[in-house]
């Protein structure tokens, strides 16, 4: 089963491959992982996307808290949780497709954010299986690239994962 | 007080108490050598290579208690150490390892003896640290010691940049009374609740085990499982790692388990139906297959780390805490019981363990013309008393070791159980008896495992640690090439060395006593002989049998009751029991 799983880690040289590390030498899978430093500086807010039986989600956590640098972390598929990606996508165009392109962004609420004569680049966040559509949307060869940040998530409610 | 990088870092250790520091020094850790030169607290012991360091400090954390610190230059330095520091983390060893680095600015650019060693220990070490700041210094070693020590111990690894440590650059020094970190702070007390239910299924058990290992050793708390123990009346069982943690010599002790471990205790945990494991991890090499292991047991595991809980085996009451605090408590729940142990359930239980005990599991040829290593090793004990501090190196003759050397007390047991490490016997034994100076070490080895550090022997005369050495030489790679009997056909691919030292002469060149012994009836003397000579690190070279194997044995992938066993004594035949 995929886990979301949200981690509160030390912003400090060298934490991310204590995670990435972790996962290469336990032989876990990591399908994304997205990380910036929190409103607190000192800390890095992680999301890594893993799957795996239960047992190896539980070992998965375990391991992740034993790690000296990891504060705290929660698995965000346990509760209600609000998850989304960012998307940057550049699409072929030309004068007969761009119109179709465009009602296929807005049917999506995505932005078009740069222009030239023959491409879009198309800003778009959602859950991933949004944007797996609209990817999917396009005929082979339209889509020049692709860029996903891969989820990052939120618990809903008024709990958060802080100090 | 202003003091530059160097000092403070010496300044450190005196303030943590540290009594030894193993190391080698080497371009990047020189201003540090030199501030070692201005004191006496901290004594160095110079290594011979840096592996020797590593375990020799290793050795002297198990056997004490505390840390053990090495300090090693950047580069080969840390690289040679890192055997050493796997080793440790494999068994849990509170280590704290100073490795100098290339100067701040030249990091990354490929200089010399550079190496990214924060970045090849990250897998071994319990954490590591790269100091950026002389003025972080302090508080970065104040925290390895406290990392290292505490929760489930382990090694911890201080990289230290030559510019760090500039003596023309003073800070004010301050050694912090106690750190904390918002990000590590390890469980004590177990959860009531669930102590309270281990305590009912233990009492109400018919076929109970307890089943312990090396966390009760690192935890201190030996004590309390001796009590709890005998308190319950139930059979306990040892892991290689766990060996003193309950005295060996009790009744109620059934032998270690395991692949090697004695009939009894793999029968009993095969067929018991609560099993209590304290400070042990359900190693692959205990559990056999995992999907035969313990079918009709019910399992209550207490361990510090929670990561160690249900990895392997999935266990029905866990308990995460320090064991010694829990199990003063199942103590006193035990004690305030209404629930007594069903006694006609355990003298039945009893009277089933007896019988597998009457196998006599551990039973060898003592009529054999030619030297049996488990001889040497119950002659070992004899002389010894049972008292001494044994070290061990890997393969047969450590299993030797675990099964004839029976060990009353913790910490006299010191292997490398995890990693399987061979070379650490003679620096071990270093490390112990420089811990003990007064204390018999013996390092139970083989003539392949001796060989690959036997440079040690070299710093063992330079600091009057003289300790025994017991090669059981049978010029072979014995367990490599039992393992080859059993499943290879007796194929003994590069399992025997063709050209052994002479050992004898190799031991006098180091400046030590070296005594070859051929005969079974010379072993004892020579023992005596050898233990006689306080003052003398002595080299026992005993030729024994070639082809003798370690009995019993469970082979990979098999069950605990699918066990390998010896007929009788002297036969060649094996017999299979199941």
């Amino acid at each position: 089963m995929r886990h979301i799983i949200s981690i509160l880690i030390e912003n400090e040289s060298g934490a991310l491959s204590r995670v990435s590390g972790l996962f290469s030498a336990r032989g876990y899978n990591i399908e994304s992982l997205t990380v910036a430093p929190t409103e607190d500086p000192s800390l890095s807010r992680m999301t890594l996307v893993t799957s795996g039986s239960d047992e190896i989600i539980e070992q998965i956590t375990k391991q992740l808290n034993k790690l000296i640098d990891v504060v705290k972390l929660i698995d965000l598929a346990e509760s209600a949780h609000i998850e989304r990606e960012l998307m940057l996508v550049k699409i072929k165009t030309n004068h007969d497709t761009r119109e179709e392109v465009k009602r296929m962004v807005d049917i999506f609420r995505g932005k078009i954010i740069d222009v030239t004569p023959h491409s879009f680049v198309v800003e778009m966040t959602g859950q991933p299986n949004k944007l797996d559509a609209f990817i999917h949307g396009f005929e082979e060869g339209c889509i020049i690239e692709v860029v996903r940040s891969g989820p990052t998530g939120i618990s809903r409610g008024e709990k958060g994962l802080h100090l | 007080m202003e003091l530059s990088g160097g000092h403070i870092l010496v300044q450190c250790l005196k303030d943590e108490g540290v009594e030894f520091i193993f190391g080698y020094p080497g371009g990047s850790v020189l201003h540090i050598y030199d501030a070692i030169f201005h004191q006496d607290e901290v004594k160095h012991i110079l290594v011979r290579h840096e592996q020797g360091a590593t375990h020799s400090a290793d050795a002297y954390a198990r056997a004490t208690g505390k840390p053990g610190v090495v300090l090693v230059t950047s580069g080969p330095g840390a690289t040679n150490a890192v055997t050493g520091i796997a080793t440790a983390y494999m068994d849990s060893i509170p280590m704290v390892i100073i490795s100098g680095q290339v100067p701040s600015p030249v990091i990354g650019s490929d200089a010399f003896q550079e190496v990214d060693t924060v970045g090849i220990t990250r897998p071994c070490v319990k954490h590591n640290f790269l100091v950026k700041d002389v003025n972080d210094l302090a508080e970065t070693i104040k925290k390895a010691f406290y990392v290292a020590t505490t929760g489930r111990p382990g090694p911890v690894l201080v990289d230290v940049p030559k510019d760090i440590t500039d003596p023309n650059i003073k800070v004010p020094y301050k050694y912090p009374k106690k750190v904390s970190m918002r990000s590590y702070n390890p469980v004590v007390t177990g959860h009531k609740g669930q102590i309270k239910r281990a305590v009912e299924m233990l009492l109400t058990a018919q076929r109970p085990i307890i089943y312990s290992g090396g966390g009760v050793i690192l935890g201190e708390g030996h004590k309390e499982l001796t009590e709890l123990t005998q308190l319950l009346g139930y059979p306990i069982t040892n892991t290689l790692m766990g060996l003193g943690g309950y005295p060996a010599t009790d009744k109620q002790f059934i032998g270690m388990l395991g692949m090697h471990g004695t009939y009894e205790a793999n029968l009993a945990m095969h067929e018991s139906d609560v099993i209590l494991a304290v400070g042990a991890r359900f190693d692959d090499r205990v559990t056999g297959k995992l999907t035969e292991f313990c079918p009709y047991a019910k399992i209550i595991h207490i361990d510090v780390d929670p990561a160690s809980i249900s990895k392997t085996v999935k266990v029905d009451v866990p308990i995460v805490g320090e064991v010694k605090p829990v199990l003063e408590q199942m103590i006193e729940l035990v004690k305030d019981s209404k629930i007594k142990p069903s006694k006609a359930a355990l003298e039945s239980w009893w009277k089933l363990i007896q019988s597998w005990r009457d196998v006599n599991c551990l039973e060898y040829d003592r009529n054999s013309s030619i030297i049996k290593p488990q001889y040497v090793v119950e002659q070992l004990y004899q002389v010894t008393k049972g008292d001494a501090y044994i070290t061990s190196d890997v393969g047969q003759h450590q299993m030797y070791a675990a099964q004839y050397y029976h060990f009353d007390k913790p910490r006299r047991w010191i292997n490398s159980g995890g990693l399987g490490t061979m070379g650490f016997g003679l620096p071990a034994a270093i490390g112990v008896k420089l811990a003990f100076p007064d204390a018999d070490v013996a390092c139970i080895t083989g003539e392949a495992s001796i060989q690959m550090c036997i440079q040690e022997l070299s710093t063992a005369l330079q600091y009057n640690a003289p300790v025994k050495i017991i090669n059981l030489n049978n010029r072979y790679m014995g367990m490599v090439r039992q393992w080859q009997e059993f499943s290879y056909q007796s194929r003994y691919s590069q399992s025997y060395m063709d050209t052994i030292p002479d050992f004898v002469k190799l031991a006098e060149a180091y400046g030590h006593v070296g005594i070859q012994v051929e005969k079974p009836e010379d072993v004892r003397g020579a023992l005596e002989h050898a233990f006689s000579l306080k003052d003398r690190t002595v080299f026992l070279d005993f030729l024994t049998d070639r082809t003798e194997n370690v009995y019993p044995m469970i082979e990979a992938g098999k069950g605990h009751h699918d066990m390998k066993l010896r007929v009788a004594p002297g036969t060649p035949v094996d017999r299979e029991l199941s």
